[in-house]
């Protein structure tokens, strides 16, 4: 036999790559390399960790002996000011982990890395989805770290609320990622990176519940909370972290975020977020099957 | 056995592809067809449409205007169908140097549906080819350049495409490594009859091709062998070196029927068989010589002679000792 037909007989017995199930393998393969790399860059995993702590030790402690000595409105019931932000600060370190995992898609495109995927038989749609759940997983691993922290802060978890949080931190780092990825299908180039840092995640860290709560807000602060997603991740984390403290409850519904004077319950804080990051993940879908 | 459409139909056919991009015609009007096992070259100075065509060829642009067939599937009607049975190797490297060579081979392997069972077998393969078995667990980050490109080869190939794209797969190489790629290159064709297809600009590699087509605004200028077109400049160059050069021209237009062309104190003469030209020159000329030489014309007169300039006049060269400091730049600098 040629070579020629040994090649020819390869080609015969070699079947055409069905797009479906190679996409399904493709958001497989998305997702592990993002973790393959977490996993090997642990210096910016624990690099991560250093702004959560500064606010929480620093922020929480100088804080809290300010709003005692003021008189302290709700921390005076026995709720330590530290306790109070540090479901905040998770939501904070899932915030900017999701976001800029999102956003590696910008490295991706600029080492070039994006293009092999972008060329495989796949459809693009695999990209937008395994770049959402790989920035989720990695932001989730990050939140679920500072759960460490929580004896510290006078926090007591029970097995059931850790189960409780792995779903709420999931979901929340689930939206927040796709809104990254939808952000960086659109950009070349890392220059438009600080004016996202800027204008979006910050605002939305300051608007977010993390470190007062959203309740007796002017008008404009209350629709500007309601409609950050991260609010009602961070509201439902605290619910659940400071109830299994044995926070009670009609402190804590005070606490809570409200809309229309009504408490937002749990599972429908989880249906906007989860709702949120659907609609993003369909504009990032969107945005990465239309360029060439 | 000869009876297999795959062996008699052309792998690549392009007919009078079109691209513009708003009033700017990259490609305009580009015939070819590419027989399979061949060794195809596409060769043209940097902007003159090369990258454009191999990227239709590929499916990441839809031309304007016209056809084209890859494994004798349309790239506008099935993208995904030619995507599976086509290879890449690009202009910049398109690896995750924080992976490992190995990790880079298996996602690739993953992506294509090579069946799980070879998968090892051919990682192993592929990697010994360009000789890389050594180093598959380290991470890409700690590669050369060459063997960044290497690995982008063994890649292209690992799930046995019918054509291999490769877009100026030696740019910015050293000439070492540059003639370690084509060896790397000629043994695949040997051992998987595979069929390449592959852009450059130096004029050098094109003679490793079997068939070129020139290149030149968008349009294909020249289409053969290399010897077929060396053919078309007319033959090997003679020049006579001496004092007495119109003295020389006198005689050899006297002996030979021939025109040379008389400079200060040389000759120069086009001839159709330059070997064998010689002794017989050396025994009609009379008057002294100081030197013969022979030289066969190379792509260079060739596209000299089709385009009125040499292929490195427009500056290219600097453009891609451009690009690939920016991107060793952006490499080290941007790292996170």
């Amino acid at each position: 036999m040629t070579v020629e037909t040994i090649h020819a007989a390869r080609l015969r017995r070699r079947q055409a790559v069905n797009i479906r199930t190679a996409t399904v393998r493709a958001i497989y393969m998305i997702w592990r390399r993002d973790l393959i790399r977490f996993w090997r860059d642990r210096t910016r995993v624990v690099g991560a960790l250093v702004q959560p702590l500064l606010f929480l030790v620093i922020l929480g402690t100088g804080l809290s002996s300010a709003l005692r000595g003021a008189g302290g409105g709700t921390f005076r019931a026995g709720l330590d000011y530290t306790t109070f932000i540090f479901p905040g600060i998770i939501g904070m370190a899932v915030l900017f982990s999701s976001i800029f995992s999102g956003m590696s898609i910008i490295w991706d495109r600029e080492f070039g890395f994006l293009k092999e995927v972008l060329v495989a038989p796949i459809d693009r749609s695999a990209v937008a989805i395994g770049k959402t759940l790989g920035g989720a997983t990695q932001a989730c691993i990050q939140g679920l770290v500072l759960l460490v922290l929580a004896p510290f802060v006078g926090v007591k978890l029970t097995p059931l609320a850790v189960l409780a949080l792995i779903v709420l931190i999931f979901c929340l780092a689930f939206a927040l990622s796709a809104v990254g990825v939808s952000i960086a299908a659109r950009m070349r180039s890392m220059m438009g990176f600080q004016f996202v840092l800027n204008f979006l995640v910050q605002p939305a860290f300051f608007l977010s519940g993390a470190l007062f709560p959203v309740t007796g807000l002017p008008a404009w602060m209350t629709v500007l909370t309601r409609v950050n997603p991260l609010s009602y991740g961070v509201d439902a984390i605290r619910r659940v972290v400071l109830g299994a403290s044995g926070v009670p409850a009609p402190v804590l519904d005070r606490l809570s975020m409200t809309i229309g004077g009504q408490v937002v319950p749990i599972w429908v804080e989880v249906a906007i977020l989860v709702a949120f990051g659907m609609v993003l993940l369909v504009v990032a879908l969107l945005n990465f099957r239309h360029q060439d | 056995m000869t009876q297999n459409p795959v062996q008699t139909e052309a792998v690549v056919e392009a007919r009078s592809l079109v691209k513009t991009y708003g009033k700017v015609e990259a490609v305009r009007g580009i015939d070819l067809s590419v027989r399979p096992g061949e060794v195809f070259g596409f060769l043209g100075p940097n902007g003159a449409g090369k990258s454009t065509t191999i990227s239709i060829l590929c499916t990441l642009i839809r031309p304007t205007g016209g056809r084209a067939l890859v494994a004798g599937i349309d790239v506008t009607r099935d993208p995904g169908a030619v995507r599976s049975r086509i290879g890449l190797v690009f202009q910049d490297p398109s690896l995750d140097d924080q992976l490992t060579a190995r990790e880079n081979l298996e996602f690739h392997a993953f992506l294509y549906d090579v069946p799980r069972s070879e998968r090892r077998e051919r990682i192993d393969g592929v990697l010994e080819m360009v000789e890389l078995h050594e180093r598959a667990g380290s991470q890409v980050r700690t590669f050369s350049g060459g063997m960044k490109r290497r690995l982008e080869i063994a890649r292209g190939i690992l799930h046995y495409p019918q054509v291999l794209f490769l877009d100026e797969p030696t740019l910015g190489l050293d000439p070492q490594t540059r003639n370690r790629i084509w060896a790397y290159l000629h043994e695949l064709r040997k051992r998987e009859g595979i069929t390449l297809f592959m852009t450059t600009h130096y004029m050098d590699e094109a003679e490793f091709c079997d068939r070129i087509a020139i290149i030149d605004h968008g349009q294909i200028i020249a289409l053969g062998t290399p010897d077929e077109l060396k053919a078309m400049v007319g033959g090997d160059v003679i020049t006579v070196a001496t004092r007495e050069a119109a003295a020389a021209a006198d005689q050899i237009r006297h002996a030979f029927e021939l025109e040379p062309n008389v400079e200060r104190e040389s000759v120069r003469i086009e001839v159709s068989d330059g070997a064998s030209f010689v002794p017989r020159l050396v025994r009609e000329l009379t008057v002294p010589v100081s030197a013969v030489t022979l030289s066969r014309p190379s792509l260079d007169d060739v596209f000299l002679k089709l385009t009125g300039k040499a292929i490195r006049d427009e500056g290219a060269g600097e453009m891609d000792q451009m690009r690939v400091m920016m991107s060793r730049w952006s490499r080290a600098g941007g790292r996170r």
